[in-house]
């Protein structure tokens, strides 16, 4: 009798937990259908107002475009095995959708993305795609010649400094562009560059940029991870800055900013999310320009008069339009050798392949 | 054009040599009494992260300069009460002690990245900062750089003409014999280590509120290593660690210096410099070097029942 009252109770508490666990399950079923997660997977601070902010940003932005995105984020993942682990943590949790945001993050999002076909993975400014793992940047130099032409009309002194990360191709490439656009409107320009041999050290690219102050240039331009230090020794001194990046760079320079390149990734994330849920996302590389509308040039500073405004503003149509080319030849390096014959281009899509400084820049390239 | 070039010069090998000086100065004193510190660096960012924290909180430099001494003190009595009471490895504790730095310093100042600082600013020294030349080359600074000569002569005077600084000296060489002439070798390192730790602090807090104005994850890389070289530099002497932290600050700088010139060298070649330098020194210096080291760096001082 005992017996048969726990076999009955034990049958009860069985019918219990799986109407229960129906309970929770059914509607949450229906609710995968649209709810989607993304992980983003960051190589450093979101608070960097830089590189990292830019991406985290743009996958706020998502969230509020898409109620229905749930959003993983993980800061500050060394690149290598501990970024694969962190991914498949994500896709452990649910994520379908996984944005591996640093370019060292190549490698390990290709083998992540080997083991978990059925979720997607967009990489910023990588090479290698894979049929779920697609990957997308903007080209960058036609906004530094715009940024060019800015600080070539805003100077006093015709001398300007780009404190750079490393002598890598793409980072020749912007600021040749950023020389070339200077010389285009004031022909006496000549921008000193300085190589960190790192992305990251606050306290030398301080007095790096001290140094090119010193050399008498008053405008200060940046290519590392977060340009706060080099930004605020520029404003400190008086000098003009110019930003990389993220777009609230300007609160650190309020009264010397000239304008900066800003990566607003928002709206291509919204895409790659509604693309994701319903199903047409495909395998691509995307590459961006002036007319994208993740790559924007940010407000202009109190500095910047309206004619170089509106200079800036036509040579971006000309851009947009390809009636203009960023290195139309004739073009010198910066020790007299001719790179670029008279009418003719250095394609953008070749910067990979840049190892000189344009004549009028300050520099070692190797 | 010339005088333009030599401040420059000289300036940037006084700021990027000032923490190094507050960084030497805080390895040296640990070291006189026995004690090798690995674990600098750790101290450092300590220093760094709770110094711009602070003064964003404040938003002033001074409370922020305080608490990067007192967090660096602090941080420094974890290591001397492992290598001191418990007597671990110093060389393993001091790794330790960096790692479990970068950690905390990353977590700590996590929420902070990004925020806006007025930080140190340039003190003005009535008449002296108004000279042409001489004003702009060696007045026109923040209190750090200011104080950093004037506190490495106050580290001398400790070390070498105070009873104390003969028994931190005496601990160093001989523990056991300070221990039979009346001293109390674990109360000396202590108290060492705890100076260490204030001057550690400092010198984090010179590069988050005097140099960078902002706060990032292992900002000082490896200024904190490049300390404890310096000490064997400046052969154990405070007065000599002036010598050395403007010279390895010039060497610094000077790269940085030679490329806004434009000199035609390699970046890479010139980002090796002061390294270069320091390997160059430890071995023209490794000959003399046994005269002046501490006779029991790095030993555990086991007791003496």
């Amino acid at each position: 009798m005992k017996n048969t009252a726990r076999l009955i109770l034990r049958e009860l508490a069985i019918l219990a937990s799986a109407l229960l666990a129906l309970g929770t399950v059914v509607p949450s079923a229906a609710q995968a259908q649209e709810k989607l997660k993304v992980g983003i997977v960051h190589i450093g601070s979101i608070h960097d107002a830089g590189y990292n902010q830019a991406h985290a940003e743009g996958v706020q932005i998502m969230k509020k475009n898409l109620p229905n995105v749930e959003v993983i984020q993980v800061e500050n993942v060394p690149e290598g095995a501990d970024a694969e682990r962190v991914m498949e943590n994500m896709i452990k949790q649910g994520a379908k959708l996984i944005i591996p945001a640093s370019f060292g993050f190549m490698d390990p999002a290709l083998r992540v993305a080997k083991k978990y076909p059925e979720v997607k993975f967009v990489h910023p400014g990588g090479y290698k795609l894979a049929p779920n793992m697609g990957t997308y940047w903007a080209s960058t130099p036609e906004a530094f010649y715009l940024m060019g032409i800015a600080a070539g009309k805003t100077t006093k002194t015709n001398k300007a400094g780009y404190v750079v990360a490393l002598p890598i191709s793409f980072f020749l490439a912007n600021v040749n562009a950023f020389q070339l656009g200077a010389r285009s409107v004031n022909p006496r320009f000549e921008t000193r560059v300085v190589f960190m041999g790192t992305f990251l050290d606050a306290p030398k690219e301080a007095i790096a940029a001290n140094a090119i102050l010193d050399m008498g240039a008053d405008v200060l331009g940046v290519i590392v991870d977060s340009p706060i230090a080099v930004v605020q020794a520029a404003e400190k001194r008086g000098a003009y800055s110019i930003g990389y990046h993220y777009l609230g760079v300007q609160k650190f320079a309020p009264k010397g900013w000239i304008s900066g390149i800003a990566f607003t990734w928002g709206e291509l994330y919204t895409r790659f999310a509604k693309q994701v849920m319903d199903g047409t996302w495909k395998s691509e590389a995307l590459f961006g320009n002036l007319s994208s509308d993740y790559l924007t040039i940010s407000p202009f500073g109190p500095a910047v008069s309206a004619d170089a405004v509106r200079m800036v503003n036509d040579t971006k149509r000309e851009f947009i339009a390809a009636r203009k080319h960023v290195f139309a030849g004739p073009l010198k390096d910066n020790k007299g050798a001719e790179r670029v014959k008279a009418g003719e281009v250095f394609p953008l899509q070749g910067i990979g392949k840049m190892d000189w400084l344009v004549e009028g820049v300050i520099g070692q390239p190797k | 054009m010339n005088e333009m070039l030599f401040i420059s010069m000289l300036s940037g090998a006084i700021l990027s040599g000032t923490p190094l000086l507050y960084a030497t100065l805080s390895e040296l004193i640990g070291e006189r009494a026995g004690i090798i510190n690995l674990g600098l660096e750790g101290v450092m960012l300590i220093g760094a992260v709770v110094g711009f924290v602070t003064t964003v909180q404040f938003g002033n430099p001074v409370p922020g300069l305080i608490a990067a001494a007192l967090a660096g003190a602090l941080f420094n009595m974890i290591f001397a009460f492992i290598v001191i009471s418990r007597r671990a490895n110093q060389l393993a504790s001091g790794l330790a002690l960096m790692f479990c730095g970068v950690g905390l310093s990353a977590l700590i100042g996590a929420p902070f990245i990004g925020r806006r600082i007025e930080g140190l600013s340039q003190v003005r020294i009535p008449l002296a900062s108004d000279l042409p030349f001489w004003g702009r080359a060696f007045f026109q600074y923040d209190i750090l750089v200011l104080l950093a000569i004037p506190t490495a002569v106050a580290v001398w005077w400790l070390l070498f003409k105070t009873r104390w600084g003969l028994s931190v000296r005496a601990v160093g060489e001989n523990p056991t014999a300070a221990y039979a002439a009346g001293r109390n070798p674990h109360l000396v390192q202590y108290q060492a280590l705890l100076i260490s730790g204030f001057l550690g602090g400092v010198a984090g807090a010179h590069l988050s509120l005097a140099l960078a104005h902002t706060w990032a994850e292992w900002m000082t890389a490896g200024r904190g290593f490049f300390s404890v070289a310096l000490v064997i530099f400046a052969k154990w002497h405070p007065l000599r660690a002036i010598a050395g932290a403007l010279l390895f600050g010039g060497a610094i700088s000077l790269q940085l210096q030679m490329q806004a010139r434009g000199v035609p060298v390699s970046s890479f070649l010139l980002d090796m410099l002061p390294y270069g330098l320091s390997l160059a020194v430890l071995i023209l210096w490794s000959r003399a070097r046994r005269s002046a080291v501490p006779g029991s760096l790095g030993r555990v001082f086991q007791g003496t029942e």
